[in-house]
């Protein structure tokens, strides 16, 4: 963003040439009180209001990755903070600076990434005069935000920014924006020193503890039932409740099924685990929800793309449902037995009820055997590359301890279905907003969290072009993430759906002009490369994993490809299409 | 079903854009909405009549503000023992003719003539909502030239006789 010289600006430079060493600034003050929270990684982009943060920032430096677009550097921010479990650091320049952010705040409102996103904001005095560079970032994202925040006066500012970290990381965690006015990182503030203020939140305050007397329904609920299954999403994912699901469902021998963003919280060949539900899952998943008896929900929302048509999700379930965020409970799904609370100490409650193995035999007998009978498949009739082989190989080549992150669409569906994830947290998608070009910058930031890991980006040829120009990061900061386009020279998804429901008419979704991605990588001085069969994929992606060096590997998979099984638009998950014996 | 729900926020800039803003994302229709200071400094009270769909809307609607960091406390208060209050300006025609018949109708309602005009009355009038209905539709025959409302803020009452039904905010 260009640089925005105003009288307001020269004043306050003015002022700021006078002051004496010792007085903190606001700039100073932002920093400090970052430091104070632990921050250790900043994602951002300067710009004209910001000039004095990234000034402050310079003579007091915490890292800092710059991306090239603010749209890069949340969707970063976001993958940070998916695999590191803390807080998603981003600054932006006021007006477009903060506009560019939209996208990204809101995918984290979606997806409950703690995010703390500090914009850039005109000098107080001209807000409201539609000043050159302003946006009323505050309005703007006052839907997609867990809360934010425009700071009024420097005294405020330590006090805010603690706050703004306890709010976006505490209860169900999210998005918290804090606005600062040029003028406001200009004053100089009262005190020498920071006092770290005492949180005051009378209106905030999440329940993280179970009610035992609702948890002691659900182990009579379980005592009970005959056909009990347990379904995890994210919430077991930020409760960092992994260990104790699994820890419950071997106790009790309750099969599992995940949500799209669940995935990771239980192994991906655990015997009791039946593959993701929803629209794109899987056979025993869906028809395990369709009969059971008894459905326990733990830190899931039961969005519309795991539930299919309402009025035939569950239809002999009991529901019970576990949530820290009590909105969600009874939102969409009537529920018998709600409890708020955190997952990991809900979880851990229900460990202390005196439940053995149940005596589910039965039940767990014709799960399997409709897990072995009606599996995830393809069949490979063109003898072109198959985008599910990419996914296979990858697996096969990483022993599915990499870190996964993709965009949305068919990509993203097939490496759920097909890279069964070995742990928790190494899955980074797009799930609520369902975001194009999300997950390359997700890459790096989880590149920069973990390391020592072994990152890939899936991403279709449509999404990659979206956000493409972070690729200048991988080699610049060492990120040896490997991008992997499946690329079917279309917007996959969209055109699967035209061929399905609009006779194939197949408007504005194919892309047969596209950039050479093997020369756009060494443009970026990265290494290129392109394969078009199983051979010579397996072969490649031998040699790019065991290699420490980023690289991106466009692969040209069959175009018409789709995916399958899938439960259409409006109706329920026992009437999934797709599904081959 | 219309509902009467209070809540107490954290006086802050933005709060109500906040909270009505919250209610447009989820489609909730506002038929009134008063918002002003309580006794203590800082806090507000916010007073909404809103139409719901259903019990499951309903509770959406509670805990949705309750999740707002500014929202202290939500309630519910349809079903209790409530005192409701609204203030109406209305602006009749009362051309000497009429005067006298219109003035007969203001004494029952105990409203007041607050400015006259040749042919133009003004009168305030404050009651429950029904009772402004119901006068503003024995004024409506004379010609209303201009009218505002400002919506109906309640309390609950002090003795209330049993105790109420009020979905609990898990």
């Amino acid at each position: 963003m260009s640089v925005n010289v105003n009288v307001k600006q020269q004043d306050a430079q003015k002022i700021g040439g006078e002051l004496p060493k010792a007085k903190l600034q606001g700039s100073d003050v932002f920093i400090q009180s970052l430091q104070n929270e632990g921050v250790d990684m900043i994602f951002g982009y300067p710009g004209g209001a910001v000039l004095p943060l990234y000034d402050a920032l310079y003579k007091n430096p915490i890292p800092h990755i710059l991306a090239r677009h603010e749209q890069g550097a949340i969707h970063a921010a976001e993958g940070y903070a998916r695999v590191s479990g803390k807080t998603g650091v981003v600054i932006a320049t006021s007006g477009p600076g903060a506009t560019n952010l939209v996208t990204g705040i809101a995918d984290a409102m979606m997806d409950s990434l703690p995010l703390v996103i500090f914009t850039g904001q005109v000098a107080s005095a001209v807000i409201g005069t539609d000043a050159f560079q302003e946006a009323d970032i505050v309005g703007i994202t006052q839907p997609i935000t867990k809360h934010n925040y425009q700071v009024k006066n420097v005294e405020d500012l330590p006090r805010i920014i603690h706050e703004a970290f306890h709010i976006a990381s505490t209860g169900r965690p999210g998005p918290v924006l804090v606005d600062i006015p040029k003028n406001i990182s200009n004053d100089v503030f009262p005190t020498a020193e920071i006092k770290v203020t005492e949180l005051n939140l009378p209106g905030y305050q999440p329940t993280t503890s179970p009610n035992f007397l609702q948890i002691q329904k659900v182990g009579q609920a379980l005592q009970r039932s005959q056909k009990p299954l347990i379904l995890a999403g994210a919430g077991v994912l930020h409760g960092k409740a992994s260990k104790e699901l699994v820890e419950f469902i071997e106790k009790t021998g309750v099969p599992v099924t995940n949500t799209l963003l669940g995935l990771g919280t239980i192994p991906g060949d655990h015997p009791q685990f039946l593959g993701m539900a929803g629209m794109h899952g899987t056979y025993s998943a869906n028809m395990a929800i369709c009969e059971a008896d008894l459905l326990i929900n733990i830190g899931a929302r039961f969005d519309d793309r795991l539930t299919g048509n309402l009025e035939h999700f569950a239809p002999n379930a009991t529901v019970v449902h576990i949530d820290i965020d009590p909105a969600e409970i009874g939102k969409n799904v009537d529920t018998a037995i709600p409890i708020v609370g955190d997952a990991k100490e809900a979880i851990q409650s229900l460990l202390k009820l005196e439940i053995q193995k149940l005596s589910i035999d039965s039940w767990t007998a014709s799960l399997a055997k409709m897990k072995s009978d009606y599996p995830l498949n393809y069949s490979n009739v063109s003898k072109k590359l198959l985008p599910q082989e990419v996914i296979e190989l990858v697996h096969r080549h990483t022993n599915g301890d990499a870190i996964v992150t993709t965009d949305v669409g068919q990509h993203q569906m097939w490496a759920a279905q097909f890279y069964r994830f070995n742990h928790p947290d190494n899955w980074v998608t797009s799930g609520g907003l369902g975001t194009m070009g999300f997950g390359f910058p997700a890459a790096i930031g989880a590149q920069i969290a973990k390391p020592n890991e072994t990152v890939v980006a899936f991403t279709g040829d449509g999404g990659f072009q979206m956000t493409l120009q972070e690729l200048s990061l991988l080699q610049e900061s060492q990120l040896p993430v490997k991008v992997i386009i499946l690329n079917n020279q279309c917007l996959g998804m969209v055109r699967q759906w035209q061929q399905t429901f609009y006779d194939e008419r197949y408007s504005e979704s194919l892309l047969p002009s596209q950039p050479d991605f093997v020369k756009l990588a060494e443009a970026y001085d990265i290494e290129g490369y392109k394969v078009e069969n199983y051979e010579d994929a397996d072969e490649l992606f031998k040699k790019v994993f065991a290699s420490n060096k980023p690289a991106l590997i466009d692969c040209r998979v069959e175009q018409m490809e789709n995916v399958y099984p899938m439960v259409a638009p409006g109706k329920g998950l026992h009437e999934m299409i797709g599904v081959k014996g | 079903m219309k509902r009467v729900i209070t809540t107490t926020v954290i006086n802050q800039s933005g709060v109500l854009n906040r909270v009505t803003g919250l209610l447009m994302k989820r489609q909730f229709n506002i038929e009134s909405i008063t918002v002003g200071h309580t006794e203590k400094t800082g806090i507000s009270k916010m007073t909404f009549v809103v139409h719901v769909e259903d019990q499951r809307k309903l509770e959406q609607l509670l805990k949705q503000l309750q999740k707002q960091i500014d929202v202290l406390k939500v309630n519910d208060i349809t079903d209790k023992a409530i005192v409701t209050r609204e203030l109406a300006l209305i602006k009749v025609l009362s051309p000497p003719g009429v005067r006298s018949e219109i003035t007969s109708i203001i004494e029952p309602f105990r409203a007041t003539v607050i400015d006259m005009s040749k042919n133009v009355i003004t009168v305030q009038v404050t009651g429950d909502p029904e009772k402004i209905e119901a006068f503003i539709d024995l004024l409506r025959p004379y010609g209303i030239k201009e009218l505002t409302r400002t919506g109906a803020t309640a309390f609950v009452r002090e003795n209330q006789k049993a105790p109420a039904q009020q979905l609990s905010i898990l």
